[in-house]
C-alpha cells in the first residue's frame, strides 16, 4: 500500500505541481495569442517578447524595490513589482499599435503582412530587452522558497518520497486561476467584453451595432499586455528569466493555442494544461515509479523514459501535427472569443 | 497597399545597377579601410546569404507561403557537410551501425504502421485513436529497445575524438546537393502536414520543426557529435597551409607584393567566392527561367488570388508543396555552403534570429517576388549586419563621450552596443514594410 | 415628403456604376420591397440607402434632412436599423446576448425594448440562452432583425430576409415583418420571393440593370401585365 502512496507522490511531485505550474503559464501565454488572434486576426510573433519585456520591468523594478529593503515576505518581491511590469508592457503594446498595427487595420493588410510587421516587432522589443538587461540569466525568486519542502512532507507521512510543492509554484497556480477567473467574468459579463466577443465573432455586424473597433482593439492589447507580463514574470519566477527562453516558449505557447482552437479563451487554457503535461507525462523517467509499483524482480533495467527531456519541445511540436492532421480547427473550434 | 506608377523598365534597371554598384563600393571600401581579407570574408557570407534569402523568397514572393523555419532547413544544409565529408569511422559502425539502421527502419516502418491503422480501420472515434497510438507506442518501444544500446556503443568509441558514426567519406562538395535533398525531405513532410491549412499554421509549423531540427543535431551524439561539433571539415578549396609551402605559390605572392601569409588567406577566400558565385548565379538562372515561365505564372495568380486560382482548377495546395519543397532545398545548399566554408559543423551556432528571421528582412527590403531584390537584400543586410556592431559601437562611444570613462551608463551601453543591430533590423524591416512594401528593387507585373 | 428616401442615387463598388439613377423610399409604418432579377442591384441599393457604397451622384434623406455624407454607425444612430442578408448574427452568443449588442449604442435601460422582441419573437425568449448559431434558419432570421430592433430604428432595412427559409417559416416571417410595420416602424426590404413580397408591401421598387423600371403599389404591380410576364412568370 505505501509503495503505491510512494508512485503516486513521486508522480505528484515530478509530474502533477509542476505541471500544474507550467500549464498555467502556457495558458496565460496562450489566451493572450488567442485574445489578438480573436480581435486582430494574426498570430503574433511577438508574443515572447511581450512577455520577456513585461518580465524585464517587473525585474527592473523588483531590483529597485530590493534595493531600498521592500519586501513582500514571505511571497517573492515579485509579485509586488507585477503592476509596473504589466503598465510597461501594456504601454508598450498601445505604442506599438499605434506606430505600427493601426496603419495595417486601416490598410486591410492580410494575416501574413501582419506576421512579418509582428517579426519586425519581435526583432525591435527582442533587441531593446537585450539592450536594456542583456542576455544573461537572471534570478529573481526571493522570499520563502518552498510552501512544503520534501522533507517536511516525509516526517509528516512517513512516506519515502516527498512532495515539494514551491511558493512560486503556488503562486503560479493561484494568480493563474484569478487571473484566468477575471477574464472570463469579464468577456462573459461586462458590456465592453461582450462587445469584444461580437467583435471577434462578426466584425461587420459588430460594426453596424456601433462597437468601435478602436477600443476593442486598445483593450485587446491592454489585457494582452497584462496576461503577457503575468505569464512571462511567473515562468521567470518559476524557472529564471533569459530572454532567449521567451522565444522558445513561442512553440509550446502556440501550440496550446492552437490545441484548444485559436481565437477560443477556453481552447486556450485547456491547450496550455494539454502541452504542459503532455511535455511532462512523455519526458518523465518512470523508473522509480515501476519500482515501487513492481515486485524487485520485476524492477526495470533502463529509465522507462519515453522521451529524453532535451525534445521536451519536440513534444508541443507533435501534438500540434497531430492536432494540424486530425483536427485543424482544434478541440474546441476556433476563432470565437 | 499604396501602389506608385510603375516605372518604366530601363529606368528600373538603371537604378538596379546603380543599387548593386553601391553594394561593390561597400565591400570595396571595406577592402581600402580595412582589408580586402575582410572584404573577401564578408563578400562569401553575402553569397550565401543571397542564396537563403532567394530560396525564401522562392517560397514568400512567388506564393506567399510564410516559412518561419529557416534556420532548421539551412541546419539540415550543415548536417549534409558533415556526413557527407566526414571519413566513415568503422568501429563506430561496427559497435552499433547494425543497431541503429535496425531502429531508423523500425522508427520508420511504425509511422506507416500508424499511418496504415490510422487510414483503414473502419471504426470510429475514440478506438481508432487509441489503436493508432497503442501502434505508434509499441513500435516506438521497440525501436528504441533496438537503437538505445547501439547509439550508447557508438558514442563510447573514442568520445574525444569520435563518437559517432562519421560520413560517407566523399568530397564535401557532394554535400551542397545533399543539403538540398534533406532540406526538401523534410519540407516535403511538414507541408504535407501543413500546407492547405490556414495560412499561420504553416509559420508555427515550420517554427517548430526548425527548432526541432535543431534540438535533434543537438542532442543525437551518434549522428553529429552534437554540442562537442565537427571540425576539421575537408575542403573543396586548397589550404593556405600547403599554399605557403608551395614554391610557386611564394613566387607568385611576391610577384604581386603581397606576403604569403595574407596572399595564401585571400586566394582561398577568392577561391570560395568563385565557387559560391557560380552556385549563386546557377540557381538564379533557374529562379529567374522559373519565374518567368508559365508554371511561375501560375504561382503568382495563386498567390494574389487563391479563391479564384481553385476555382479555375488549379491544385493551390499541391503546388504550394512544389515551391514549398523547391524554396527550402535553396535553403539547405545554402546552409551546406556555409557549413563547407565554416570548415566546422556547430549546431549550438543556429539561432532562429540570424537564420531566420534575418532572412526574412533580407528578402523583404531587397523586394520580394524578385529575385535580384531577395539577392541584393542578401548582401546588403548580411554587410550591415557585421558591420553595424562596430558602427553601434562607434555610436555610442560618440554618444556617452562627454561620460566620464567607467561611468555606469556608459559602461551599460558600450557593452550593449551589440543588441542594437537587433532593433536597427527590426527598424528597417518595419520601415521598409510601410514605406516601401515592394522593396528596394519591386517584384516585376508581368 | 418620403421618411426615408434614396434620390436618383448612382454609383457602384469602385470601377464602373451599378446603380444609375435609382430612386427608393419608405415612409412610416409602411412596407416597401425592392424586387427585380438577380444583378439588378438590389442590394446595392439598399447598401446605398445605409451609407455603406459611395454614390456618385443623388442623395438619401431621413426624415428630410439630408444623411447622404453620414457613416452607416451614424445611422444607426439617427434611427436606421439594418438587417444583412448573411451572417447577420453573432453565431458564438446567446439569443439574449444577440440583442444586448443590437443595443449597444444604448445607454439608457433596454429591458423593455427586449421584452416587446420577446413578445415579437415568442421562440427567441425560449431560446434565449442558447447560441444564435445553434439555432435553425428561420429563428435566426429573427435574431437578426430582433436585433436590429434592439436600437429602437424608426426605420427597419431588411435584406432577402427569407433567403434560404422553407415556405411556412417565410409566411411567419412576412407576418411579423407587417407587425413592425404595423407599430409605426418604416420598412424597407430587399426580397428575391417578388409575388409574395409584393403581397405585403405598400410600395414596390422593380428595378432591372440599376435602374428603376416599374414603381407602385404592391397590389398595382402585382396586377400590371407587364410586371407579371416579366418578373413575377405570368
Amino acid at each position: 500500500m505505501t509503495d503505491v502512496l510512494n508512485a503516486i507522490v513521486l508522480l505528484g511531485n515530478f509530474v502533477l505541481v509542476p505541471g500544474l505550474a507550467y500549464g498555467s503559464q502556457l495558458a496565460l501565454g496562450a489566451l493572450g495569442v488567442t485574445l489578438i488572434y480573436g480581435i486582430l486576426r494574426f498570430s503574433n510573433l511577438a508574443h515572447g517578447e511581450t512577455m520577456s519585456f513585461g518580465a524585464m520591468i517587473t525585474i527592473l523594478v523588483t531590483w529597485l524595490l530590493q534595493a531600498n529593503g521592500i519586501s513582500f515576505h514571505p511571497l517573492p518581491t515579485a509579485l509586488l513589482a507585477l503592476p509596473f511590469g504589466i503598465i510597461g508592457a501594456v504601454a508598450l503594446c498601445l505604442i506599438v499599435d499605434r506606430l505600427v498595427y493601426r496603419y495595417y487595420r486601416q490598410q486591410r493588410s492580410t494575416s501574413s503582412i501582419y506576421l512579418i510587421v509582428s517579426i519586425g516587432v519581435m526583432l525591435i522589443t527582442g533587441g531593446l530587452i537585450r539592450f536594456i538587461i542583456g542576455p544573461g540569466d537572471r534570478k529573481i525568486t526571493d522570499g520563502e522558497r518552498f510552501i512544503i519542502k520534501a522533507r517536511d512532507f516525509k516526517e509528516m507521512t512517513g512516506l519515502n518520497e516527498g512532495l515539494a510543492i514551491k511558493t512560486t509554484q503556488g503562486v503560479t497556480v493561484i494568480t493563474a486561476v484569478s487571473v484566468v477567473a477575471f477574464v472570463f467574468w469579464f468577456l462573459g459579463r461586462t458590456r465592453t467584453g461582450k462587445a469584444m466577443r461580437a467583435y471577434s465573432d462578426n466584425e461587420d455586424l459588430a460594426l453596424l451595432s456601433g462597437i468601435n473597433p478602436e477600443r476593442v482593439v486598445m483593450i485587446a492589447w491592454i489585457m494582452t499586455g497584462a496576461l503577457a507580463t503575468i505569464a512571462g514574470t511567473l515562468y521567470g519566477l518559476d524557472k529564471s528569466f533569459k530572454p532567449f527562453t521567451y522565444m522558445q516558449l513561442l512553440l509550446p505557447i502556440f501550440a496550446a493555442a492552437i490545441v484548444g482552437g485559436v481565437g477560443n479563451p477556453i481552447g486556450a487554457i485547456v491547450g496550455g494544461f494539454v502541452v504542459a503535461f503532455s511535455e511532462l507525462i512523455i519526458t518523465f523517467a518512470y523508473r522509480k515509479v515501476f519500482m515501487y509499483l513492481l515486485p524487485d524482480e520485476m524492477a526495470p533495467e533502463g529509465m522507462i523514459q519515453l522521451l529524453s527531456t532535451d525534445y521536451k519541445f519536440a513534444v508541443s511540436f507533435v501534438i500540434l501535427v497531430i492536432v494540424l492532421l486530425v483536427k485543424p480547427t482544434g478541440i474546441f473550434s476556433g476563432k470565437l472569443l | 497597399m499604396t501602389q506608385t506608377h510603375q516605372p518604366t523598365t530601363t529606368a528600373q534597371s538603371r537604378r538596379n545597377i546603380l543599387l548593386f554598384g553601391i553594394m561593390t563600393l561597400l565591400l570595396c571600401f571595406v577592402g581600402f579601410v580595412q582589408s580586402w581579407n575582410v572584404t573577401f570574408s564578408l563578400l562569401n557570407m553575402c553569397l550565401i546569404s543571397a542564396i537563403m534569402a532567394l530560396g525564401l523568397n522562392i517560397q514568400w514572393g512567388y506564393a506567399g507561403l510564410f516559412n518561419v523555419g529557416v534556420m532548421g532547413f539551412a541546419a539540415l544544409g550543415g548536417l549534409a557537410g558533415v556526413l557527407v565529408s566526414q571519413a566513415p569511422i568503422p568501429a563506430a559502425w561496427a559497435a552499433g551501425g547494425a543497431g541503429v539502421v535496425g531502429g531508423l527502419i523500425t522508427g520508420l516502418a511504425t509511422i506507416l504502421a500508424g499511418l496504415a491503422v490510422w487510414r483503414r480501420t473502419r471504426m470510429r472515434g475514440r478506438q481508432r485513436h487509441w489503436l493508432t497510438g497503442l501502434t505508434v507506442l509499441v513500435g516506438y518501444t521497440v525501436m528504441r529497445m533496438i537503437i538505445d544500446p547501439a547509439v550508447s556503443a557508438i558514442e563510447a568509441i573514442d568520445p574525444a575524438r569520435a563518437g559517432f558514426l562519421g560520413g560517407a567519406g566523399m568530397p564535401i562538395i557532394f554535400s551542397w546537393a545533399v543539403g538540398g535533398i534533406f532540406a526538401a525531405a523534410v519540407a516535403w513532410v511538414v507541408g504535407r502536414i501543413s500546407l492547405g491549412l490556414r495560412s499561420d499554421y504553416l509559420a508555427i509549423a515550420t517554427l517548430g520543426i526548425s527548432e526541432i531540427i535543431i534540438y535533434f543535431l543537438k542532442f543525437e551524439d551518434w549522428l553529429t557529435r552534437g554540442v562537442k561539433n565537427v571540425a576539421g571539415l575537408s575542403r573543396p578549396v586548397p589550404y593556405e597551409v600547403d599554399l605557403n609551402k608551395s614554391a610557386q605559390f611564394q613566387e607568385f605572392a611576391s610577384s604581386i607584393g603581397m606576403n604569403v601569409i595574407d596572399a595564401s588567406s585571400l586566394v582561398v577566400k577568392i577561391s570560395y567566392a568563385i565557387l559560391f558565385t557560380l552556385v549563386l548565379l546557377v540557381i538564379l538562372w533557374l529562379s529567374e527561367a522559373a519565374l518567368r515561365s508559365p508554371w511561375g505564372r501560375m504561382m503568382r495568380a495563386i498567390r494574389d488570388n487563391e479563391t479564384a486560382a481553385s476555382a479555375m482548377g488549379k491544385d493551390v495546395t499541391s503546388r504550394h508543396l512544389q515551391v514549398f519543397v523547391l524554396g527550402s532545398a535553396v535553403v539547405g545548399i545554402a546552409g551546406a555552403m556555409l557549413t563547407t566554408l565554416d570548415g566546422q559543423f556547430t549546431p549550438t551556432s543556429y539561432q532562429p534570429l540570424r537564420f531566420t528571421f534575418l532572412i526574412w528582412v533580407m528578402v523583404i527590403i531587397g523586394g520580394s517576388g524578385n529575385n535580384w531584390g531577395a539577392v541584393l537584400g542578401g548582401f546588403l543586410i548580411w554587410f550591415f549586419w557585421i558591420e553595424a556592431e562596430p558602427m553601434g559601437l562607434w555610436v555610442m562611444d560618440a554618444l556617452t563621450s562627454g561620460m566620464p570613462d567607467g561611468h555606469w551608463l556608459r559602461m551599460h551601453l558600450m557593452d550593449s552596443a551589440a543588441h542594437t543591430r537587433l532593433m536597427t533590423m527590426g527598424l528597417v524591416l518595419l520601415l521598409v514594410l510601410r514605406f516601401s512594401p515592394r522593396g528596394l528593387i519591386p517584384e516585376v507585373k508581368r | 415628403m418620403t421618411y426615408l428616401a434614396g434620390e436618383m442615387m448612382t454609383g457602384g463598388y469602385g470601377g464602373a456604376d451599378i446603380l444609375h439613377e435609382c430612386s427608393i423610399g419608405v415612409d412610416r409604418g409602411e412596407i416597401a420591397v425592392v424586387v427585380g432579377p438577380n444583378g439588378a442591384g438590389k442590394s446595392t441599393a439598399m447598401k446605398a440607402v445605409f451609407g455603406m457604397l459611395g454614390l456618385r451622384t443623388g442623395r438619401v434623406t431621413l426624415d428630410g434632412e439630408d444623411i447622404t455624407s453620414l457613416k452607416p454607425q451614424e445611422r444607426v444612430l439617427q434611427g436606421m436599423g439594418f438587417v444583412p442578408q448573411n451572417q447577420n448574427v453573432f453565431t458564438t452568443m446567446t439569443v439574449e446576448e444577440n440583442l444586448e449588442m443590437g443595443a449597444f449604442i444604448r445607454r439608457d435601460d433596454i429591458s423593455l425594448t427586449m421584452k416587446q422582441v420577446y413578445a415579437l419573437f415568442p421562440v427567441l425568449h425560449e431560446k434565449r440562452r442558447q447560441p444564435a448559431g445553434e439555432l435553425s434558419g428561420g429563428q435566426r432570421q429573427q435574431v437578426a432583425v430582433g436585433r436590429a430592433l434592439m436600437t429602437q430604428p424608426q426605420v427597419l432595412m431588411l435584406d432577402e430576409p427569407t433567403a434560404g427559409v422553407s415556405p411556412i417559416v417565410m409566411d411567419e416571417l412576412f407576418d411579423r415583418i407587417i407587425e413592425v410595420a404595423k407599430t409605426g416602424i418604416a420598412v424597407l426590404m430587399v426580397e428575391q420571393n417578388a409575388r409574395q413580397a409584393l403581397e405585403i408591401a405598400d410600395r414596390g421598387f422593380v428595378l432591372v440593370q440599376g435602374r428603376n423600371a416599374y414603381t407602385d403599389s404592391g397590389v398595382a404591380l402585382l396586377a400590371n401585365p407587364e410586371v407579371r410576364k416579366a418578373f413575377l412568370g405570368g
